[in-house]
């Protein structure tokens, strides 16, 4: 796509820098903005306070912390196979892409390594769960910024995928499918042409994104040019995922620090980014992500090994002493697990790296002298779900 | 728990013989040239990560230093508490005791993980470099009647939240930290959740807010432990 030129970013600065200026003629009185903790742009209960000067908007204050769950005490009284369960919940609309970086943590430290037919599955799973992920994003920022048809769309497609992730796994949300050592079960028969087929939906429904919100008039004059990140301040603020693709860093963990257990390399695929940095950008890497995700899925399929899925592991798990940081390309962005084992049954501690936490602690930032209207992009775009901020 | 040191050289030298990571080698070169005696342990896992241990006046100056080797993906920053916890699993131990009978449980000396360490609180963060495709782990000491750190604010902006969920959940303060107050928790509630002798309380009922007084569960006998 055509990047906006700087000339267009520096015209907005300065159209922002000379409405602001017509506010101080006009004397507006400030006021305190609560959004939400229950707006539909928040995903969840997230509270924003903002400060506004007429309709601009001064600061903008997260508020998190109404869905804390303590996961990370939880951890220490919880079974390593026991934890799956529980982490599932971070982020609900890519479960399975959740537990893949704590098995694999679990896996480092006891140097066990699933069979190939396991890692083959696991990372069909884990672009399964990205795509649920990302297509239901794709139509819920077209809600948000007044286009319900991608609403409808997004939950039609989407279920197709969801009906795959359960038939292999008997879950929708909560697959809790990842086992140290290996997957519980292998695929059932007839699934490989199912999901294919659904795959092949999926593309279709990209495309249809493309023509009917991304080439939309309304929908781009409502986020290009709005809420731009700059490389710099996405890496300070540990921005990942799409959101710092979307600001032209070309970094993916699944081709440039692939974990070993997942099988990223054996399928030929492409990684997107963006120049521009703002609320479009974002959500085209989203899009072509969601795209590559399924050609990835349909290459993996063709090239499963076939063999077990389960290495051989004790029946009772205890970890070896030792630490161990494992971070995974999620449908969120870069989420990680670093795991303290003292040789026990439980893990002694479990720092949860979840993708946005970080993306959102961006908001001050990014929301500084926008419109209200211009904070629902925003947020929209940056793309949080609320468990995985709060865990 | 260093594990290069534990082999000798008598036995099979050509299995024993520790892989070298040149990247991670050179890089633990460039920090300890870069921060002197600052850096007070290290371990390298070879092919995976490397954790550096600096004192803990050096905490933000290493991260300055790493930010400008590249390392400028901030990660995450966190702490951990490596005091053997009297709650939590065994808690569950002294109910199956109490039916199954059995000695209870010794908790053990504190025993720090990697790149070693002297205090019960330790400081970890990770920083990443995209170009070298390699992350650190730095960790500091923190000293317990003193539970006080410089902040990373002024060299990663997204250090903010991370120090302020490691405020309320351990009880750290980072010194020069624009807004340390808590992020997820009520502004009333009392205790450090992530910290080991905050109990775990899901089979005890205890008030409202935080770690005022742990209740035995009705009809229970008194002879339940308490909190603090």
């Amino acid at each position: 796509m055509t990047a906006i030129s700087e000339r267009d970013q520096l015209a907005y600065i300065a159209s922002q820098a000379a409405d602001a200026r017509v506010n101080v003629e006009l004397e507006t009185e400030g006021m305190t903005l609560n959004l939400g903790p229950q707006h539909p742009a928040t995903h969840g209960t997230l509270r924003i306070v903002a400060k506004l000067d007429g309709e601009e908007i001064i600061t903008a204050e997260p508020i998190p912390g109404y869905m804390h769950r303590g996961y990370e005490k939880l951890t220490e009284v919880r079974t390593y196979p026991q934890v799956t369960a529980l982490i599932n919940r971070i982020d609900w609309l890519g479960s399975f892409a959740n537990e893949v970086p704590f098995i694999l943590a679990a896996e480092k430290l006891m140097e066990v390594e699933a069979p190939p037919q396991a890692q083959h599955i696991r990372t069909i799973l884990f672009e399964l769960a990205r795509i649920a992920n990302i297509s239901l994003f794709l139509g819920d920022f077209g809600l948000q910024l007044g286009a319900m048809t991608m609403g409808f769309y997004a939950f039609r497609d989407r279920e197709h995928v969801l009906n795959q992730i359960e038939a292999a796994t008997g879950g929708r949300f909560h697959p809790n499918f990842d086992r140290i050592g290996g997957l519980k079960d292998d695929l059932p028969k007839g699934w490989i042409a199912e999901t294919k087929a659904a795959m092949a939906r999926l593309r279709a429904f990209c495309d249809e994104t493309e023509t009917l919100m991304m080439g939309n008039e309304i929908f781009q004059a409502r986020t290009r040019g709005i809420g731009i990140i700059p490389a710099d301040i996405a890496l300070s603020y540990g921005l990942s995922g799409a959101n710092l693709r979307g600001s032209g860093v070309d970094w993916d963990l699944r081709r440039d620090a692939c974990p070993p257990g997942l099988a990223y390399d054996q399928a030929d695929w492409k990684v997107w980014t963006h120049p521009d940095g703002d609320c479009y950008a974002r959500t085209w890497v989203r899009l072509q992500e969601t795209r590559e995700a399924t050609l990835i899925v349909d290459q993996l399929l063709d090239s499963l090994p076939g063999g077990p899925v389960m290495a051989k592991v004790p029946r009772i798990i205890k970890v070896p002493e030792g630490e161990a940081y494992v971070e995974t390309e999620n449908p969120l962005g870069a989420m990680g697990y670093y795991v303290v084992s003292k040789g026990d049954l439980v893990p002694f501690r479990v720092k949860i790296r979840t993708p946005s936490f970080n993306n959102i602690s961006i908001v001050p930032w990014v929301a500084r002298g926008v419109y209200v209207p211009d904070l629902i992009s925003i947020l929209g775009s940056l793309y949080f779900i609320l468990g995985d901020i709060d865990r | 728990m260093s594990s290069a040191d534990t082999s000798t050289e008598t036995e099979a030298p050509e299995e024993e013989a520790p892989l070298v990571d040149e990247p991670r080698e050179a890089l633990l070169g460039q920090i300890t040239a870069a921060l002197g005696d600052a850096v007070v342990g290290s371990h390298i896992r070879p092919l995976d990560d490397l954790w550096v241990r600096v004192d803990r006046d050096a905490w933000p100056q290493a991260a300055a230093e790493l930010k400008a080797l590249g390392y400028d993906f901030f990660d995450y920053l966190s702490a951990i508490d490596w005091l053997p916890s009297p709650y939590g699993r065994d808690m569950d131990a002294q109910e199956d005791l109490a039916v199954h009978g059995g000695e209870p449980k010794d908790p053990g000396p504190l025993q720090q993980g990697y790149a070693g360490g002297d205090t019960r609180f330790q400081v970890i963060g990770r920083l990443y470099s995209i170009a070298a495709g390699m992350g650190v782990h730095l960790k500091a000491d923190i000293a317990d009647d003193d539970l006080r750190i410089g902040s990373w604010t002024p060299h990663f902006r997204g250090a903010n939240w991370h120090e302020r969920e490691c405020f309320e959940m351990f009880g750290i303060t980072f010194d020069g930290h624009p807004n340390l107050i808590k992020l997820y928790l009520p502004a009333d509630f009392q205790g450090h959740p992530l910290r080991k002798d905050f109990p775990l309380l899901s089979r005890r009922v205890r008030p409202w807010p935080g770690i005022v007084d742990v209740e035995p569960l009705p009809g229970e006998g008194d002879d339940e432990g308490e909190g603090e």
